[in-house]
């Protein structure tokens, strides 16, 4: 995020985009819903009538996939009621008279026929964000999980860059994590491009920076993505792998491959805490630690770093990752320092490599006060990035082209299928799994369907339905909501036991981050007959499932 | 200017900030004011009266907690007075609350009600009979609500309203009949209510517990709080672990987290039962005829140092590949990138951000 979580509250316009927050980031949320209650404006875009919606001025509830298209005509309505900054354009941005004259043919009609937003709404949200004094964007996978992922994100880039909302309290443009440590691993470089503190491994000086540091030559390539590796695994270049606490085979996008590409390897390492279906195709399962039972540090979606602590002990001979790695390195015998006796030790060398962590150490990050970067021991701590200028100069204005989604309705499969999480669960349900408590809110998977297109297929409430790809095909019970709109039917992927959501999701990438097009998939759904084996729980529990994404 | 506003507080002259109730200041100066329907993270409510104190030239002692304080007040705390006051207010409050079958104290620990009993030194036997309110049936998996225990200072109310933004519960009836409900009189688990728990955790008395730590209270060893952060979204949640012999038993928000401010959702609050679960994994695990089979740390370590060596003598650096947790802490990170780049020599490492 370029801004703080608690800034959130006095943020006077506030643009959430595709996140389904209450329940992904309740915590966030309220922020959201106090500065709602100070008075601030709230506009939604989402495909789904999520709980946020409710709170909203306006909810634009777009067709999946057409996000550049609406946000491109808000750009233009930006710039042609002339509420962009000027001085901040001027001086900060690059590209300006480039934009404007790409974003001519993005005009509110083509917006509405693309995105089926009407053009009033699109009108009304662009120039309440374009006069508001600051203005925040926040969004979730919602965005990036596309073909297109890098071209949203960076549509939004350019609301914020001709505004002049990036750099300010309480604007900015705030990427929402979903993994509680996801930006504390980037930040500690498991990045095939990046060594810690996101420094290029292409470039020569990080490369001799990092060999001094650690006392051999290093690869000055690039490594490829996991995606990527997946591919290898199965085309035979790649032969071992190790993996860290990560789910893979249920997280990734058509699981047929994953378990192809992790059965064809000759080594396969998995460290984790449970022997997860992943685990269960290891050659060798490391027992980790839990976050309960080590120290060590969590950063947060707005760079906050903040310490973890052990509190209970490990079962049986379980340890912390860190210390699993070490072991191993060491038996490689090549020579270099392995040598930890505590995650603190481990923190220290990280700082000292990261320039955004120079300043940090385990007494510094004990109140959990500090975004980074902290690029020395006085330093306060960057809770707004980019105030007075941008790391790289100027910010690009970006021109942007609307790309449809690979994989569209047709005959076949004539109906989008769109993922996300429920509150009570989290990613594959390893852990809330094991909570009976969250078994009975959520006891299993369900799709999602709108009244019209169950009435279309003979559905009632509760029924079993085959859905299927181009990829495989998946079983579960329907629930009928309006939450989804007609065309589009939803589900998670927290029951991978019963329903492998990823059998029939769409691997498609977008071409820069290689991320997978989770959001959408063409799919067919029909009835079939109760099949045997699955839970006998209904598909929703009394007065709640259907409505469970309001309240949980 | 603010900060050379100052008060009168037992005699003593001591400064205040503007906007500074006179409990705030009674507290940070260390004076005992006791307490019910306030807590930190909420507005001032003003409803249980046991906060009072004397103002000179007030007839009638004033409560504390909705009481700002202003330059030149003269305020006293605990006289014998108020203590009769606070003591008989203690007596009524417990008189909804018996002592001896609170399943909160018993089961959780002592309860604010229970402790208060034990300072003012008063049992329930002068009110005994008035108790309000019922209630007790819910099916959800994780709240204990008994209304019996409600003495109506609404901290859940405003708990949920004020600090979760969820509206889930409101106040009903009057007088003895007042009490707490959800929006349609029925069960939490068909209402607003997200199960986040917050409500059982600023309740004085018994009237809202933790299902899961019922029990807890009995078994014997000192509980052990310990600060962390919440693993379960990118939020960054401060939570307190609370263990006993080392082993999980629950845990409660960190009100002065600088995120959440007190606040969780119910993935906080209660999604811990995996770590103390029987399915974790406790000992290396290698195949071995085509079966995994428990091993030594050394064999485990062994063996597989000795076949990435083989590998990367035998297809190079670039047939290895490393996928960090974006669960785990951030020191593993760095060690497995480190590994991979040190040891493997290239850069094959990513974490799953990507899916
Ligand atoms: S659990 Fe949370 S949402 Fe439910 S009544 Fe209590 S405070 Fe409100
Ligand atoms: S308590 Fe809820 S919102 Fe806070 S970090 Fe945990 S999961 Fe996220
Ligand atoms: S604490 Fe002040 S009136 Fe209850």
């Amino acid at each position: 995020m370029s801004n703080s979580i608690p800034e959130i509250e006095d943020c006077p316009m506030m643009l959430c985009v595709g996140t389904n927050m209450t329940e992904c980031h309740p915590i966030i949320a309220l922020r959201v819903k106090k500065a709602v209650r100070k008075g601030a404006k709230l506009f939604v875009v989402d495909p789904r009538k999520i709980p946020l919606a409710e709170l909203a001025d306006g909810h634009l509830q777009i067709q999946l996939g057409s996000d550049v298209a609406l946000f491109n005509a808000m750009a233009k309505v930006i710039i042609d009621e002339d509420l962009h900054d000027k001085e901040y354009v001027e001086q900060r941005t690059e590209g300006f008279e480039e934009l404007k004259k790409h974003l001519e043919s993005f005009t509110l009609e083509y917006a509405e026929e693309i995105s089926g937003v009407p053009k009033d709404l699109i009108r009304e949200c662009a120039i309440e964000y374009g006069s508001a004094e600051r203005a925040g964007i926040y969004y979730t996978l919602g965005i990036t999980e596309h073909i297109c992922g890098v071209s949203n994100v960076q549509s939004l880039c350019n609301l914020a860059l001709i505004t002049g909302n990036l750099g300010k309290r309480s604007a900015g443009v705030n990427p929402l994590r979903g993994q509680n440590n996801i930006q504390g691993a980037g930040d500690a470089g498991a990045l095939p491009n990046n060594y810690p503190g996101f420094q290029d491994v292409t470039s020569a000086e990080n490369r001799e920076k990092f060999e001094k540091a650690w006392g051999v030559p290093l690869d000055p390539d690039k490594g490829i993505t996991k995606i990527t590796a997946l591919d290898h695994a199965v085309d035979g270049r790649l032969k071992a792998m190790w993996i860290c606490g990560e789910n893979t085979l249920v997280t990734d996008p058509d699981v047929k491959h994953t378990t192809k590409a992790l059965e064809s390897l000759d080594f396969f390492v998995v460290q984790d805490m449970f022997l997860t279906d992943t685990a269960q195709k290891a050659h060798v399962v490391f027992p980790a630690a839990a976050f309960t039972e080590v120290d060590g540090f969590f950063t947060n979606s707005d760079r906050r770093i903040q310490r973890i602590r052990k509190a209970s002990d490990p079962p049986g001979e379980a340890k912390p990752d860190w210390w699993i790695i070490a072991e191993v390195a060491k038996r490689m015998e090549s020579g270099v320092h392995f040598e930890y006796d505590s995650s603190r030790e481990v923190f220290d060398e990280l700082a000292s490599v990261s320039p955004i962590y120079a300043g940090l150490d385990y007494d510094r990050i004990d109140s959990g006060e500090l975004h980074w970067p902290v690029p020395d021991h006085d330093h306060p701590g960057t809770p707004v990035l980019h105030e007075g200028e941008f790391i790289n100069g100027k910010g690009k204005l970006q021109l942007l082209d609307y790309v449809p989604p690979s994989e569209n309705p047709d005959d076949e499969y004539p109906f989008y299928l769109t993922t996300g999480r429920r509150l009570p669960t989290y990613h594959t349900n390893t852990m809330t799994g094991r909570s009976e408590g969250f078994r009975i809110l959520v006891p299993n998977e369900w799709l999602e369907i709108h009244p019209r297109d169950a009435e279309k297929l003979g559905f009632e409430d509760g029924d079993w339905a085959r859905i299927s790809s181009r990829r495989g095909d998946v079983t579960t019970r329907i629930a009928i909501t309006r939450t989804s709109p007609v065309g589009t039917v939803f589900m998670s992927f927290a029951f991978p036991e019963e329903t492998l959501t990823n059998n029939i999701t769409n691997p498609d990438v977008d071409p820069i981050t290689e991320t997978p097009e989770f959001k959408v998939a063409a799919v067919a759904v029909e009835r079939i007959d109760a099949p045997a084996g699955f839970s006998a729980e209904p598909a929703l529990r009394e007065g709640s499932g259907r409505d469970l994404p309001s309240h949980g | 200017m603010t900060d050379t506003m100052k008060m009168q507080l037992d005699g003593q002259e001591v400064s205040f900030t503007e906007g500074e109730t006179v409990l705030e200041v009674a507290r940070r100066e260390g004076t005992f004011v006791p307490t019910l329907c306030w807590d930190e993270r909420l507005d001032p409510y003003g409803s249980c009266r046991l906060c009072v104190v004397e103002v000179e030239g007030r007839r009638i002692p004033a409560s504390s907690c909705t009481l700002e304080a202003e330059e030149g007040m003269v305020v006293r705390t605990g006289s014998d007075k108020l203590r009769k006051m606070q003591s008989t207010l203690v007596e009524m409050v417990l008189s909804e609350n018996p002592g001896d079958e609170c399943p909160r104290c018993r089961d959780i620990g002592t309860c604010e009600v229970h402790e208060l009993a034990e300072q003012f030194d008063v049992g329930r036997e002068r009110f005994l009979g008035a108790i309000s309110n019922a209630s007790k049936e819910d099916s959800n998996p994780f709240l204990l609500r008994d209304y019996d225990r409600c003495i109506s200072c609404f901290r859940c109310v405003r708990i949920c309203a004020e600090v979760e933004g969820d509206y889930a519960i409101t106040m009903t009836g009057r007088g003895w009949n007042k009490g707490i409900a959800t929006a349609f009189g029925g069960p939490l688990m068909g209402s607003e209510c997200t199960l986040c728990g917050q409500c059982i955790y600023t309740c004085p008395t018994g009237a809202l517990a933790d299902k899961k730590m019922v029990g807890q209270g009995s078994i014997p060893g000192k509980v052990e709080e310990t600060r962390s952060i919440c693993p379960y979204c990118g939020t960054g949640c401060s939570i307190n672990l609370h263990a006993r012999d080392g082993k999980m038993i629950g845990v409660t928000p960190a009100l002065d987290g600088p995120v959440n401010e007190g606040a969780l959702c119910v993935k906080g609050q209660f999604g811990f039962d995996f770590v103390n679960s029987n399915d974790r994994l406790t000992m290396p695990l290698v195949r071995k005829e085509g079966q995994l089979t428990p091993v030594s740390w050394d064999e485990a370590l062994d063996y597989t140092a000795q076949r990435f060596k083989s590998i990367r003598a035998e297809h190079g650096p670039k047939a290895f590949y490393a996928i960090a947790s974006g669960r785990a802490p951030g020191e593993g990170a760095y060690m497995l990138q480190k590994f991979t780049r040190a040891v493997m020599n290239s850069n094959q490492v990513d974490n799953c951000s990507r899916a």
